[in-house]
């Protein structure tokens, strides 16, 4: 009795001991940096993916964190730029001893900040920059970006255009006069001139950048009178263009096609008339039509309002998948070890491959040949309706991500310049506000 | 180009150098009398925009005619406040000191100013047209025009540059200033108030941006960072016309609107390019600018 009851004990103690041990392993919280843009114009985006990520940190962590862990945040303001912001990824990483980083906003800065987390092999989610050419230029194997890149963000938005105005014969460009700017043109021009080259391209407008007047480009576009302008600028650009240009006239003589035009919406009201072409850089868009009922979803854009003022647009969406992708990472690798807390490394193995629901718009694959998440697209026209003091979309279609992502392994300009006028008929739903 | 088209960027590029000259010139101003080129200039002129914007959306709803008197109200409050504030705490401590010293001063206070900006009125971009919807646009060979952006704003421009001139040249306040400018040294031996004069030059400088600023916000949106845009431009301006030179501020400024205009029709590629490659051209040729003097040194 005395043998079994000491058999006991010891087994207790062990099996104490054990628990105790692997309570050791898991950490007390998992350390994410993020950098957003909290200076600068930028700052529209980031500001509001500040405030995503703290709700959402938030929230998780009342539920219990990532895997019983609560998660802790801490925040590099973009807006440095250069050698300020890498200084301060190194010293998050190295001194801090941050678990994930979510870098960037800007595709500058993920330009930056991709092979520094490369080298110091912390798990990196590019949350929000778009180039496409970062990880069609090199495998990584701590970078992943979780949502979509530009390539099929403006190859959704032209073929919307060219579903619903396949009779334009002219159209013009304005776009800042940087990277994005530059770029963005370069693939939906490409894709033009592949699926309609009769296009004539009329002017190629590229403002600097913050430009706080566009008269003379609203002047020359209003003598061209081209039937499409294309822009994806944003921020305070997008909506000194889209004023200017009501102002005087332009958005009433040609279709504007507003490619990244999302987040402007609220913030223009009534100035932004009727009929314009807006996309919205993912999967997401607070009256997302296959969403719109969905409870969780209602609770979070409201929460989101609640607490800024102003709904959800894509930058908090994208947080959040950023957010989701993370959970989602760490609960596979927790399940493929055993239930134990996974390593670092095991935790990058489970995130390649993985597809995670977003819950507020269709599952996000983030592809393992490269890392790049395949996200599908929604794109809109702006139409009044009741009960809000802005235009929202209508009209919307949600583009398949596989049939509108750069294949893998190739560089999206040459997958462009490949595809054909029939590219176009593919099936997209379109849904009604 | 054809002559309607350039008739078109004739006026585009009025109705923008009218802007960049309300700004310029207060910075112009500063230096002529002061010797301070002021880095919070820009600040100054985002603060007149932003506070004329607060202005206008409170007092839109009772009359939008009132945005009119809330962009001037704006102007002259910041002027008055944070001219007033920064020359007289922040600059006059330093008069006589090595130079550096007030360009490092303006600097922080531009820094802080942008940050402040941030902490009052948010990031997202903020804007209010009614005083542009009060007025009628004009058609200019079938291209629409406000008349905001081609008859008021060169107006006030023009109106300014007169208005300045008068008060230099024939106003007891504006000989004082010009006699400060001239030898201050003098000027103070025969009684004139030099610091009196300081403030009221850097307060007149000031809201001269501000104006410019509250002036932009019917036609453009005011994001974080605007200020830093402007200074970039009013110096290259001001620098090309020659530091205090005022008449010369406006000629310069309407060069590089018409050249931005032309060449955004010609070859938009190098809108970008042109205040700056006029500003390096005119200095290599005339290091004190278009219309600056070198002036005797005194011993």
């Amino acid at each position: 009795m005395r043998l079994k009851s000491t058999a006991v004990a010891v087994f207790a103690a062990a099996a104490m001991f054990a628990a105790t041990a692997h309570a050791q392993d898991k950490p007390s919280e998992i350390k994410i940096a993020i950098t957003t843009f909290l200076s600068g114009p930028a700052s529209v985006f980031g500001v509001p993916g500040k405030a995503a990520a703290e709700m959402i940190a938030e929230d998780l962590n009342k539920k219990g964190g990532i895997g019983g862990v609560p998660v802790k945040l801490s925040f590099i303001d973009e807006g440095a730029g250069g050698e300020a912001l890498v200084s301060n990824y190194r010293r998050v990483v190295q001194d801090e001893k941050v678990d994930a980083t979510f870098a960037s906003i800007s595709s500058g800065s993920c330009n930056q900040l991709v092979p520094v987390a490369e080298d110091l092999k912390v798990m990196n989610l590019m949350w929000d920059c778009g180039a496409a050419s970062i990880l069609e230029a090199k495998k990584y194997r701590y970078n992943f970006r979780t949502q979509a890149n530009a390539t099929p963000e403006m190859l959704a938005v032209l073929v919307y255009l060219l579903k619903t105005k396949p009779n334009f014969k002219t159209i013009a460009v304005v776009n800042q006069d940087y990277a994005w700017g530059r770029e963005s043109w370069e693939i939906f021009s490409t894709a033009l001139k592949a699926m309609k080259p009769d296009v004539q391209v009329v002017a190629e407008l590229f403002p600097k950048f913050g430009a706080p007047d566009y008269s003379t480009e609203v002047s020359r576009l209003l003598a061209l009178r081209p039937d499409v302008v294309f822009t994806t600028s944003w921020g305070g650009d997008l909506d000194t263009l889209v004023r200017q240009s009501g102002q005087r006239g332009l958005l009433q003589q040609s279709t504007f096609v507003l490619a990244i035009g999302e987040s402007s919406i609220q913030r223009l009201g009534k100035e932004l008339p009727e009929g314009l072409i807006v996309g919205a850089r993912g999967d997401h868009w607070f009256l997302h039509p296959e969403k719109k009922d969905d409870a969780a979803f209602k609770a979070f854009n409201q929460a989101f309002k609640t607490r800024t003022g102003a709904w959800p647009i894509y930058p908090v969406y994208h947080m959040a998948q950023a957010f989701s992708a993370l959970s989602g990472a760490y609960d596979k690798a927790i399940k493929a070890n055993g239930g134990k807390w996974p390593t670092r490394e095991q935790v990058i193995d489970a995130a390649a491959g993985l597809e995670f629901a977003t819950g507020f718009g269709r599952p996000v694959t983030l592809r393992p040949e490269d890392n790049q998440g395949l996200e599908a697209q929604l794109v809109g026209v702006t139409k009044a309706a009741p009960g809000y003091d802005f235009n929202v979309l209508d009209n919307m279609m949600i583009f398949d991500a596989k049939t509108i992502t750069t294949p893998a392994g190739t560089k999206s300009v040459e997958w462009l310049k490949t595809l054909k006028p029939d590219f176009i008929n593919m099936n997209v739903p379109t849904f009604k506000h | 180009m054809n002559s309607t088209l350039a008739i078109l960027a004739i006026l585009d590029g009025i109705s923008y150098a009218a802007l960049v000259f309300l700004v310029s010139v207060g910075l112009s101003l500063i230096f002529g009398v002061l010797r301070v080129v002021n880095v919070a200039h820009g600040s100054l002129y985002a603060y007149g925009a932003y506070l004329a914007a607060t202005l206008s959306i409170a007092v839109a709803p009772i009359s939008p005619l009132l945005t009119y008197p809330a962009l001037l109200i704006a102007s002259v409050v910041i002027g008055v406040t944070c001219g007033g504030f920064i020359e007289r705490f922040l600059l006059r401590p330093v008069y006589g000191r090595e130079e550096v010293l007030q360009l490092l001063i303006t600097f922080a206070v531009f820094m802080i100013m942008d940050n402040l900006q941030r902490l009052i009125w948010g990031v997202q971009p903020i804007f209010a047209s009614e005083p542009l919807k009060l007025l009628p646009n004009v058609r200019v060979f079938g291209v629409t025009y406000t008349s905001y952006q081609v008859v008021l704003l060169p107006l006030v421009a023009i109106v300014t540059l007169v208005g300045l001139r008068y008060f230099l040249r024939y106003t007891l306040s504006g000989a004082v200033i010009m006699a400060v400018t001239e030898d201050r040294e003098a000027a103070t031996a025969i009684g004139i108030d030099a610091q009196r004069v300081y403030l009221l030059t850097f307060i007149i400088g000031a809201t001269l941006a501000a104006l410019g600023g509250a002036l932009a916000l019917p036609t453009t949106s005011l994001v974080p960072g605007m200020g830093t845009d402007m200074i970039v431009l009013s110096f290259a301006v001001a620098a090309t016309a020659g530091l205090g030179q005022i008449e010369g501020t406006a000629v310069t400024a309407l060069m590089i609107g018409l050249a931005r205009a032309f060449v955004i029709y010609i070859h938009p590629e190098f809108e970008v390019l042109v205040p700056y490659l006029l500003m390096v051209l005119v200095l290599l040729v005339r290091p004190l600018g278009l219309f600056g003097t070198s002036k005797a040194r005194k011993i």
